[in-house]
């Protein structure tokens, strides 16, 4: 049998069941929609992951106090490690490592900012004028922190764009003065854009000067330090570098723990592209399940035309060929239906894209592909059972019937 | 053409045991018309499905055109069915989703002839049905005897070289059954051997050679000269 000849037989045959094709179609198109949206999700989130570690670069190098082990016992909670880091250590850093362009120390608190009668709690970043080149942060009006020596204190601040509109509406900022608890700071600068980053809403936070960060909360040490790594340096070595010059500092205790965006960025890639996977297999599923009513509503099929199978016998079709006409059927009602799936969960997809604009929510190829292959495979191989019950019926008995 | 010698076939029924052929032996040349008659449960449909590949006897030799048919397997007796035998029937069997010219193709569709010839080859058979004008109409718009000159038209758009029909005008009234009696009998006349199960005698009588099966066995086998 020619393929258009059978193609064609098997339109007209799904036309004359629209009920049960419109069914199938359903179904499959279900499946392969949910494999469509849920691998999307999927790649979005790792999409939004990597952005984020993207906008720190692959030349800094995170600094934290304490040491996760893996060899057992409690690991240390932030700020209990044995030894603070400092500022101090930093100016040493800074000289003795000869891989590190600029570092970025953090001081992190909250604390009720306020002008004239307006009060805001917000987030409080002690660092230096480092820290905005380093976390590709803009500055909107005004400029960023000055240039400070570490343990330099100066009551200047930066403050993210909504703390600036909380406090100022769409007045001036730049160059007023503000309340930090019982410190006084004047604005030289406002931030750019959302500033969402790791969770934290910059935007909504006020950057001063570490060492007055220091007084404010009255810490001494350092909550983080972000460090950038000099061109041509590797980012590797001077890794070990910072941390043996940590370890001599600190009495021969390493008890500093130096991460790389570079390391952690693979790490996440890999266990989201698995959380993808899992996903979309939840997605797969839904279409194995489809395939249980391929298999009943080919059975039906059968069993309804059972005087045809009898007659295509009659006239000489041999048992492959009859198999070959149902799966068909079959293998087309999947193909519609994944076809339309794929349409409606790319739909759906741009408009999550729509509503959701920060999240990149995008169907890999490889799921395309994959749904689509696997919406046919299923219905095959679950036709196949009914098809070859047809396939093996004795002519004289499927004629005689009605 | 046809030697049967020594077949049987039995059902069982409950706890009963029909012998529905019982050591038929039967010979039939090429280009003969026989008719078979005989009450109902005589077997007479079951040496039709039997004689049409359609059923295995239990025992037996059947050959076809000098090809021993008990030996083949499904895919062999498919193909014998496809080119040597076409089938009429008394409910006519045309697929209800098929206009009667695509109903004519459908054996040539499944032996894989491109369109263009299936085409040409269908033309001529319609024209001579007389069902050309109807070409294009579904099975359910014709008429009972429309239907089964669609249902001859397949049966012999494969030029088999034997014709079977089963009760071809058990459905039809008289005029439509007559003028369907003509065509095969036009049929037989080129040559296609005929072979007629009824157990309508004034049809039965057509034929120059009768066999009158009674209980799966051959009662009488006539041949007459002269036909009614």
């Amino acid at each position: 049998m020619r393929l258009l000849d059978l193609l064609r037989f098997s339109i007209l045959a799904l036309r004359r069941q629209r009920f049960r094709s419109a069914m199938l179609l359903t179904a499959v198109g279900l499946g392969v929609s949910a494999v469509v949206i849920l691998t999307a999700l999927g790649e979005g989130a790792r999409g939004y992951v990597l952005g984020e570690f993207a906008y720190l670069g692959t030349d800094t190098v995170i600094m934290i106090p304490g040491r996760k082990e893996t060899t057992g016992g409690m690991p240390p909670m932030t700020g209990v490690a044995a030894h603070a880091i400092t500022l101090e250590e930093m100016e040493v850093l800074q000289r003795a490592v000869p891989g590190v362009t600029s570092l970025a120390p953090m001081v992190m608190g909250n604390g009720p900012v306020s002008y004239k009668s307006r009060e805001r709690d917000s987030m409080v970043v002690g660092t230096t004028a480092a820290f905005f080149p380093l976390r590709k942060l803009e500055i909107a009006q005004g400029s960023g922190l000055p240039e400070l020596a570490l343990g330099e204190g100066k009551q200047v601040a930066v403050i993210g764009q909504k703390l600036k509109e909380a406090l100022f509406d769409s007045g001036r900022a730049v160059g007023q003065w503000i309340r930090l608890r019982d410190y006084r700071f004047r604005v030289v600068g406002v931030l750019a854009g959302s500033g969402d980053s790791f969770g934290a809403d910059l935007s909504e936070a006020i950057f001063i000067p570490v060492a007055s960060a220091q007084a404010v909360f009255n810490v001494h040490g350092l909550f983080r330090v972000t460090l950038k790594v000099k061109e041509n340096y590797q980012v590797e070595a001077v890794k070990s570098a910072i941390a043996k010059q940590m370890q001599a500092l600190h009495n021969g205790e390493l008890d500093v723990t130096i991460i790389s965006p570079d390391a952690m960025l693979s790490t996440f890639d890999s266990i989201l592209r698995v959380m993808t996977l899992g996903v979309a297999g939840i997605g797969a599923i839904s279409l194995v399940v489809s395939g249980i009513l391929v298999m009943n509503v080919t059975l039906m099929s059968v069993k309804q035309r059972t005087a045809e199978i009898g007659l295509l016998k009659a006239l000489g079709a041999p048992s492959s060929q009859v198999r070959t006409l149902f799966l068909t059927e079959a293998g087309l009602i999947a193909a519609a239906g994944a076809v339309l799936g794929i349409l409606v969960g790319h739909g759906v997809v741009l408009i999550g894209a729509k509503v959701y604009p920060g999240v990149p929510f995008a169907t890999p190829a490889w799921a395309l592909w994959a749904s689509l292959a696997l919406a046919i495979g299923t219905a095959l191989l679950f036709a196949w059972l009914p098809a070859q019950q047809a396939a093996d019926m004795e002519p004289v008995d499927a004629l005689g019937k009605k | 053409m046809i030697e049967v010698s020594g077949v049987n076939k039995t059902f069982v029924l409950g706890d009963s045991t029909v012998h529905a052929l019982a050591d038929i032996n039967l010979r039939i040349e090429q280009g003969e018309y026989v008719s078979v008659m005989g009450p109902s449960g005589s077997g007479k449909s079951t040496l039709l499905n039997m004689l049409g590949l359609l059923d295995r006897p239990d025992n037996g030799r059947y050959s076809l055109n000098g090809v021993d048919t008990q030996t083949l397997d499904e895919n062999e007796r498919a193909r014998l069915r496809r080119e040597q035998i076409g089938f009429v029937f008394q409910s006519y069997h045309l697929i209800a989703r098929l206009t009667a010219r695509e109903n004519v193709e459908m054996p040539l569709m499944l032996a894989g002839v491109p369109a263009k010839e299936r085409h040409e080859a269908v033309a001529g058979i319609l024209e001579k049905l007389g069902i050309a004008k109807r070409a294009d109409h579904l099975p359910n718009q014709l008429s009972g005897g429309e239907r089964q000159r669609v249902a001859i038209g397949r049966s012999i758009v494969m030029k088999p070289a034997l014709l079977l029909a089963d009760e071809p005008t058990g459905n039809l009234d008289s005029r439509s059954g007559a003028e369907v009696t003509q065509i095969l009998e036009n049929l037989n006349r080129e040559g296609i051997t005929l072979l007629i199960v009824t157990h309508d005698n004034s049809m039965g009588d057509r034929a120059r050679r009768r066999i009158r099966m009674v209980d799966g066995a051959v009662a009488t086998d006539k041949t007459f000269e002269h036909v009614a």
